[in-house]
């Protein structure tokens, strides 16, 4: 390794400059590496008109913010930025590059990874500085980052390194990471950055977008109802919704009764969907496998209702009911509404 | 002009195809040659995947890479999306869908499914130098079985494969294919002119955006709904085999020493029931790059998930018991 490392980058994405709240709970994260590394935190944000959101991005915890300002970076298209990120790396050789897991993010590390031959960690869930035996070469890489993430089928949590030069790369679900209260006034640097793009980087035109605001907000949710696969059917979900309601609560669902169909992605929580942190988890014929379980462990309080004694998801709960959710839902029901 | 993106381009295998390059004037896409008849090949990447819902501990080996023969392997699901979409855009324009897998021996089957719902060509790419192969590793090996096809104006893939679900193999594929990419796309609304006009999604929506072909889409499960396998094809193509099945059916016998082998790869091939099969050294694939040499990332450790007991109540289902739990849910403020 050489004698210096590079710094901390977090690719900040924005939208018509609105920036994902992902990016500032990387940037939280990131400053944290950074500081263990005793190296600077740097964000890169590029979009149209976006030097405004500078400021911000110093006060939670940017020591320097690279800005590319240009049409043709907003919308978010991926051989763009591409070429940007790989443009700035080659100039600033990063240590980590901590990228948001969403669709931009999904779209632009993987490309941007290939080109610069860097290894790419998706959807980790913790994210510490060691150092790294490899095996093969028998050399120690010192304070190298430790990528954390459930693998295969969620029976393991796999600690992946980067064994090749840096970058280091990973992408982060929103809501893994916590996000830090903003450090009012704190100031920082801007570098603006060159805009070299050619023809061959924008053949990709975006020609309508649409974006509608959602209404189901989990990630702020003090009360959450989720169903599993258990639930049986997308009928049968509606008890499921029906009990949300009945006690103000949004409504969640695990990864399978998703892909059963029997209601849309957004509501999905866990690893690939989204993390959240109740007052209140209510965990209807979740068998809780680990995905799962990342993203709602930290729920002050968790009753699981399941009709198998040995889910696991009994083992993160603090009130079981070893039974069937069609009886036990609407018990409960009704016993909240007789003390309410 | 060197457009970087022809590199990938048509080789001059397909005699109908006009090769579409492109030349820019004042940011628009100008085709010096238009395309006379839209016949498009699609090249889908496919994945066996072992069905996580299933995993026992002792699928792992102790290197933390996955012992896929003790589990049981399904079609990648968002694969099946890809494929579908493929076929569809068969239907619409004409040419061909080639369906291509990297994996061990057993992988055809997904080739032979891929068959039974329509696909006209299958490549098994297959070596043990492949092993424990990462994204970046596995997107290479992809690329190189691209580039030896060579006339393909669309490649196509799942978003994300069950197994990993990194979402990180399209997008590697086309930047090593120096193509455009169209990650989530849920429908082709229309190819004209060497460009395809794209609905894909966004977090919280979605795009149409227009990329000049070749390019490469990643399909999200609400594409489309995949099609069953045919019974006619699946009674036609469950013969279909690679060589290493051949060799396997005529255990004992090889090439070299029996004409019998290549008389009845000859008739495979004649009624289109043979698998290529596609070594590293077949698809020119450095030897640096693939399996586990070429995999900058490294499993440092694998833990076995252990379960935090906390405190923990057992609540009886019977009226008692959730009333008592309402009772104490209300009074902890948990609904203030």
């Amino acid at each position: 390794m050489s004698e210096k490392i590079g710094n901390v980058w977090i690719f900040i994405e924005q939208d018509g400059g609105e920036i994902a709240d992902v990016s500032l709970e990387l940037l939280s994260k990131g400053r944290q590496l950074a500081g263990e590394l005793g190296v600077k935190t740097e964000a890169v944000l590029f979009g149209a008109k976006v030097g405004a959101l500078a400021a911000i991005l110093h006060e939670y915890g940017a020591d320097n913010v690279f800005i590319g300002e240009d049409d043709r970076l907003e919308p978010f298209s991926a051989l763009p930025y591409t070429k940007m990120i790989v443009d700035l790396v080659g100039a600033h050789r990063p240590n980590i590059i901590l990228f948001g897991a969403t669709q931009v993010g999904r779209s632009l590390a993987p490309r941007v990874a290939s080109q610069l031959a860097a290894g790419l960690t998706a959807d980790c869930t913790a994210l510490e500085i060691d150092d790294y035996e490899d095996k093969a070469s028998k050399t120690v890489m010192k304070n190298r980052l430790m990528q954390i993430r459930p693998a295969f089928g969620g029976n393991i949590i796999a600690t992946i390194a980067n064994s090749w030069a840096d970058p280091q790369m990973v992408t982060v679900r929103e809501g893994v990471m916590p996000l830090s209260e903003p450090q009012k006034g704190r100031t920082g640097e801007v570098t603006k950055v060159a805009v070299n793009l050619s023809a061959e980087d924008t053949v990709v035109k975006v020609i309508e977008r649409v974006k509608a605001e959602s209404d189901v907000n989990l990630k702020g949710a003090r009360i959450i109802v989720a169903g599993g696969y258990g639930v049986g059917s997308k009928e049968d979900f509606d008890l499921i919704k029906k009990f949300a309601d009945a006690i103000g609560g949004e409504v969640a669902a695990s990864r399978a009764a998703v892909d059963a169909g029997w209601i849309d992605h957004e509501h999905q929580v866990g690893q690939t969907g989204v993390t959240v942190r109740p007052k209140l988890y209510i965990a209807c014929g979740i068998s809780g496998s680990v995905q799962h379980r990342a993203g709602m462990s930290d729920s002050a309080k968790i009753i699981a209702i399941n009709t198998d004694p040995d889910a696991p998801i009994f083992s993160i709960a603090h009130y079981g009911i070893v039974g069937d959710l069609k009886e036990a839902i609407p018990m409960l029901m009704k016993a909240l509404k007789a003390h309410a | 002009m060197v457009n970087r993106y022809s590199r990938a381009c048509h080789s001059s295998t397909d005699f109908l195809q006009i090769p579409t390059r492109f030349f820019f004037a004042a940011g628009e896409i100008i085709t010096k040659h238009r395309r006379k008849i839209v016949s498009l090949t699609s090249l889908v990447f496919v994945k066996q995947v072992p069905d996580t819902k299933n995993v026992t501990g002792d699928a792992m080996r102790p290197d933390g890479t996955v012992n896929r023969g003790a589990l049981a392997a399904i079609f990648n699901p968002e694969d099946l999306n890809a494929l579908e979409l493929a076929l569809d855009l068969r239907e619409r324009y004409g040419g061909r869908v080639v369906v291509c897998t990297m994996g061990p021996p057993a992988a055809a089957a997904v080739l032979r499914h891929s068959l039974y719902m329509g696909a006209d060509e299958a490549i098994l790419l297959t070596d043990r130098s492949f092993a424990g192969a990462d994204t970046l590793a596995t997107s290479y090996a992809l690329s190189c079985a691209a580039r030896k096809l060579g006339d393909y104006d669309l490649v196509l893939c799942g978003r994300q494969a069950i197994d990993g679900d990194t979402a990180q193999v399209g997008p590697q594929v086309a930047e090593k294919l120096e193509i455009p990419q169209v990650t989530y796309a849920e429908k082709v609304i229309e190819i004209k002119d060497g460009i395809a006009t794209v609905r894909n999604l966004i977090d919280g929506g979605h795009e149409i955006v227009k990329t000049p072909l070749p390019a490469l889409l990643t399909a999200v499960s609400s594409a489309n709904e995949p099609r069953p396998a045919g019974a006619r094809r699946l009674m036609r193509y469950k013969k279909a085999m690679t060589r290493t099945e051949l060799l396997a059916k005529h255990a004992g016998k090889t090439y070299e020493d029996s004409n019998e082998l290549a008389v009845e790869e000859e008739k495979l091939r004649e009624r289109g029931l043979w698998i290529h099969e596609w070594s590293a050294a077949d698809v020119g694939a450095d030897p640096q790059r693939i399996g586990f040499a070429g995999s900058p990332t490294k499993v440092k450790k694998i833990e076995n998930v252990v379960l935090a007991a906390g405190q923990f109540k057992d609540i009886p289902l019977t009226e008692e018991g959730i009333d008592a739990l309402a009772k104490e849910l209300i009074e902890d403020n948990v609904f203030v």
